[in-house]
């Protein structure tokens, strides 16, 4: 298997790997750029769990080809800490206990992420078929919902108070 | 394997004419990524066609929408012009897998993957949607009903790539819909589904009607009899009725464990008779 290499923007960073071309972008995070936030579940689309969202579209990370980053902008769960600060859905996924094991965690947390964006005051039916996509075999999925109902109630108030400043 | 991104439709024709051995297209890779990691297919040339300008775009004229081979499900969701022309062709889009999946699915990836119950395909059908054919020797537009000849079989020749897809010009006379059956209600293989497109003229009276049957055979099926059921009516009981064993006569399942052939014949329909009421009331029938 031939290698390519490949330059790509990684949670604002400039960063170079070089990988065969058949290697999924979620293995070249995982094994080449030691980001392994993403994880893989079922390496077939139906989990979630590799979520990343590349050029600001969520995708599944283990269904896209490494080579596929050249010249893009991958954003990973390991982007959302700002400035050593836990991003609102990190800290009410810890308030409401929204996780057991972890392993679904930093994919619902890239997926809750990209739902806020485009839809800041969802509903709890909103929410669960904007995270259909996810699966988790311990939480039951009610706190994940609460968890993500609540950010999103925080985030509001935060762009607010933003936007009064401004 | 070789990973090739060209720039031009030229380009990767002439690549995929090229190749020895197996050739693929990558659109989203939604389906081809699932199938390499399961060995059904080994290629030696993948041909990404995303950098391609002419498949990224959406566009629209006097003869209707024209919308790009790596087009988005997402981008699709997110186009208010085609929601408003076009809703049962976003709608059954948008049924594909989930948020993660819609962020790279495309129509022409689930026609050419070519599975009987891929979800765009009967509201592309119905819609009488062509795909613009980019080849060798020039370029051609096919209908979408003549593409996929069987389950992960298509008409495309060696070298061949869908450029577009294009959908005709649609006035507020005119509805489409798509409805499918699954048992869970999110990220589920159809059952099976129903894809209707008609025209009302004067006084709620059906002119024209498209219907296409989906997961009940081993492609698509286009079923004009069941079209004809509903023409001239405005769409009363009886019309419906009529819809509905038109629709069950073209059905040819298979038994699995998903669904009987008696369940999806008969579920079949009853979908088309609901997608029919939605897109009549769509084309502003009352
Ligand atoms: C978790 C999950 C859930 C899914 N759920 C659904 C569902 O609910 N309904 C459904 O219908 N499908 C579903 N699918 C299947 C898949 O997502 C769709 O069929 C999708 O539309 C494929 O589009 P793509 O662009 O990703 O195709 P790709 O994987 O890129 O391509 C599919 C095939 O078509 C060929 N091809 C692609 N584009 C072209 C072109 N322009 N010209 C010539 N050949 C081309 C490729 O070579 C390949 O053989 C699901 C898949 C996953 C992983
Ligand atoms: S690992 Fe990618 S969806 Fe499960
Ligand atoms: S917390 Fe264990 S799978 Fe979700």
């Amino acid at each position: 298997m031939s290698s390519v290499h490949v330059s790509t923007t990684i949670n604002g960073d400039a960063v170079e790997y070089v990988c065969p071309v058949d290697e999924t972008l979620l293995d070249s995070l995982r094994d080449r750029v030691g980001l392994t936030g993403a994880k893989e579940g079922c390496g077939t689309g139906d989990c979630g769990a590799c979520s990343v969202s590349l050029d600001g579209q969520l995708v599944c990370s283990c269904l896209v080809l490494g080579v596929e980053a050249e010249g893009r902008e991958v954003n990973t769960v390991e982007g959302m800490v700002q400035d050593g600060e836990l991003h609102v859905l990190q800290s009410k996924f810890i308030e409401h206990a929204a996780l057991q094991c972890g392993i679904c965690t930093p994919g619902f947390l890239v997926a809750a992420n990209a739902l806020l964006e485009r839809n800041p005051n969802p509903t709890v039916e909103e929410i669960r078929y904007g995270l259909a996509g996810n699966l988790c075999r311990c939480t039951g999925y009610d706190k994940i919902v609460r968890a993500v109902m609540d950010a999103g109630k925080e985030m509001r108030k935060k762009n607010k108070s933003k936007g009064k400043k401004r | 394997m070789r990973y090739e991104a060209p720039k031009s439709m030229k380009e990767a024709v002439g690549l995929m004419a090229k190749a020895k051995g197996n050739a693929r297209v990558l659109a989203g890779g939604t389906d081809l990524l699932v199938q390499m990691k399961s060995g059904m297919v080994e290629p030696d040339l993948i041909v990404d066609i995303k950098h391609i300008p002419a498949t990224q775009e959406i566009s629209k004229n006097g003869k209707g929408f024209k919308v790009g081979a790596a087009v988005s499900g997402a981008r699709l969701r997110d186009h208010a012009g085609l929601n408003k022309a076009w809703p049962g062709v976003v709608e059954a889009t948008n049924l594909i897998g989930s948020d993660q999946v819609q962020g790279r699915c495309t129509m022409s990836g689930n026609l050419c993957n070519a599975s009987p119950a891929a979800d765009s395909v009967p509201a592309l059908v119905a819609a009488k949607a062509k795909a613009i054919v980019v080849g060798p020797k020039g370029k051609r537009t096919v209908p979408v009903e003549k593409i996929p000849t069987g389950p992960g079989q298509t008409s495309l020749k060696k070298g061949e790539i869908i450029e577009a897809i294009t959908l005709p010009a649609s006035s507020a006379k005119t509805g489409d819909a798509y409805l499918r059956f699954t048992p869970r209600t999110e990220m589920d293989i159809a059952v099976c589904s129903a894809g209707i497109c008609l025209t009302i003229g004067a006084r709620g009276v059906i002119k024209q009607a498209r219907v296409a049957i989906g997961a009940v055979a081993p492609t698509v099926v286009l079923a004009p009899k069941a079209a004809r059921a509903i023409v001239g009516t405005k769409l009363d009981d009886a019309a419906l009725e009529k819809l509905a064993k038109e629709v069950e006569k073209v059905c040819a399942p298979i038994d699995d464990k998903r669904g009987t052939i008696e369940f999806r014949t008969e579920v079949a329909g009853v979908l088309a008779k609901r997608a029919a009421k939605i897109a009549y009331a769509r084309a502003g029938g009352k």
